[in-house]
């Protein structure tokens, strides 16, 4: 399959990029790893004119550790994540980058494309918001810095200005005695997920729960924060029944359309379990536990 | 395809120099069979599925349909072809054959690079490492239980070495 006929313009530094996103126009697109955007120009779902490659564009996919913050450049590739030093120590992602999709879409997407494309069933804004997160965007008129939270307008929609470009990820790191699990339940390794859930809580002793994010992916037009779930357990015992409340509200709190992958009963069904489970790894992990969790499909 | 923009993509492909002018809606793989005439590398379901088109990108395993050749451009690429040396088979390309790792030979060249990947990056995989290894090549005939006896002997032939 073809893709429309286009212009390719390879950009060198940044702020060639968004030169020439300004030069070449609404029509033109950023293209970074191209695993979405590609099958998307296949398909003719999209039909740039123009694309401005920025894989050539040195020092973009560094990870830095410094001053309490993880730094993921742009073009790190989920590879690059699954397997970074620093990323160890946030569980949560490392879970998100080492499941997204297959080997070889990892080691070629990237976690600023993810972002930007902003795919409802993408696996890092679910992840990312229950972290602090905020990406850094380059446009023009220098750069502005979002809160993740305000950077997701609606599905396949960023707060992005048409001559802007993602630059850096950024992660505060959380504080201690914290711990956070991502599941995902997909019928395949390459394919997009069915549901997920992520889930990041702080404890302030063996069991109480301090502070909660719980986000949910697939289940709506962008990932959605279940904060009536959060409620059940924040500065609450964490047992048996409270963890079941926080499902039964998750399950409430997911938006789902029925499709191919499953009726939108069963989705929220699916919601509730994994939910579920990951409120359970997240406080095994904030004990200092190692816990093994992520994507999980058949054949695994 | 006339009058439309051309532009040359240069890469070395199992360790030769190659270069062709194409448009740049060229997808690698097609750039691979028909303009540089590798036609080992398989085109399957051509939607970032099933894994036949896998080849080594700067020494990590792409998807060939879901690349457009520009993008590699400066990249070093190896392909099923690059895989035997001097007519002799490498260890993974004769653990295959030795354990009846395929059947009708369609996925085959993609399973191999992948499996040479994961072997470049771990020479002793857990059978839950080999398994995350291949989840993205697709076999529609073998059941895969013969690809991994091949993925562990390939890894114990390639200790030897």
């Amino acid at each position: 399959m073809y893709a429309h006929p286009f212009s390719y313009h390879r950009a060198k530094s940044l702020r060639e990029a968004t030169e020439l996103l300004q030069q070449l126009g609404e029509e033109s697109r950023v293209i970074a790893g191209g695993q979405s955007l590609i099958p998307l120009m296949k398909m003719r779902l999209a039909r740039p004119s123009a694309l401005i490659d920025i894989n050539f564009i040195p020092g973009l996919s560094e990870i830095k550790n410094e001053n309490g913050e993880l730094r993921f450049g742009a073009l790190a590739r989920h590879t690059d994540i699954e397997t970074s030093e620093h990323v160890a120590a946030i569980p949560i992602l490392h879970d998100c980058a080492a499941g997204i999709a297959d080997v070889q879409v990892r080691n070629q997407g990237t976690i600023g494309g993810s972002l930007a494309e902003a795919d409802p069933s993408g696996d890092w804004g679910a992840t990312l918001l229950t972290l602090e997160t905020s990406v850094v965007c380059a446009g023009p008129q220098g750069e502005r810095t979002v809160k993740l939270e305000e950077f997701f307008k609606d599905a396949y929609t960023t707060v992005l200005g048409r001559e802007e470009l993602v630059r850096e990820v950024v992660v505060k790191k959380p504080p201690r005695n914290t711990g956070g699990a991502y599941l995902a339940f997909k019928r395949s390794a390459p394919v997009y997920a069915t549901a997920s859930a992520a889930v990041q809580l702080t404890l302030d002793d063996k069991n109480t729960c301090k502070d909660i994010r719980i986000v949910l992916g697939c289940v709506g037009l962008t990932a959605i924060r279940a904060k009536q779930a959060e409620t059940e357990l924040r500065n609450k015992r964490i047992d048996e029944q409270s963890i079941k409340r926080a499902a039964d509200a998750a399950r409430e709190a997911a938006e789902p359309q029925s499709d191919m992958r499953g009726s939108a009963d069963y989705k929220r069904t699916l919601v509730k379990a994994l939910v579920k489970r990951a409120i359970a790894i997240a406080v095994r992990r904030a004990r200092g536990e190692q816990v093994e969790a992520g994507h999980e499909y058949v054949g695994r | 395809m006339s009058g439309a923009e051309r532009i040359n993509v240069r890469v070395r492909v199992n360790g030769e120099r190659r270069e062709a002018l194409v448009e740049p809606r060229t997808l690698l793989v097609d750039f691979l069979r028909e303009n540089l005439n590798l036609t080992g590398t398989h085109i399957g379901c051509d939607t970032t599925y099933c894994g036949a088109c896998t080849v080594l990108l700067n020494g990590r395993t792409v998807k060939s349909c879901t690349l457009f050749a520009p993008m590699a451009d400066g990249g070093e690429i190896t392909t099923v072809e690059g895989l035997s040396t001097n007519g002799t088979l490498h260890p993974v390309q004769h653990a295959f054959a030795e354990c009846h790792g395929l059947q009708c030979g369609y996925c085959t060249p993609g399973l191999l690079l992948s499996t040479l990947h994961l072997l470049n990056e771990n020479a002793k995989p857990t059978e839950k490492q080999i398994r995350k290894a291949i989840a993205g090549n697709t076999c529609r005939c073998t059941g895969y239980q013969n690809i991994l006896k091949a993925i562990r002997m390939a890894a114990g032939e390639m200790g030897k070495r």
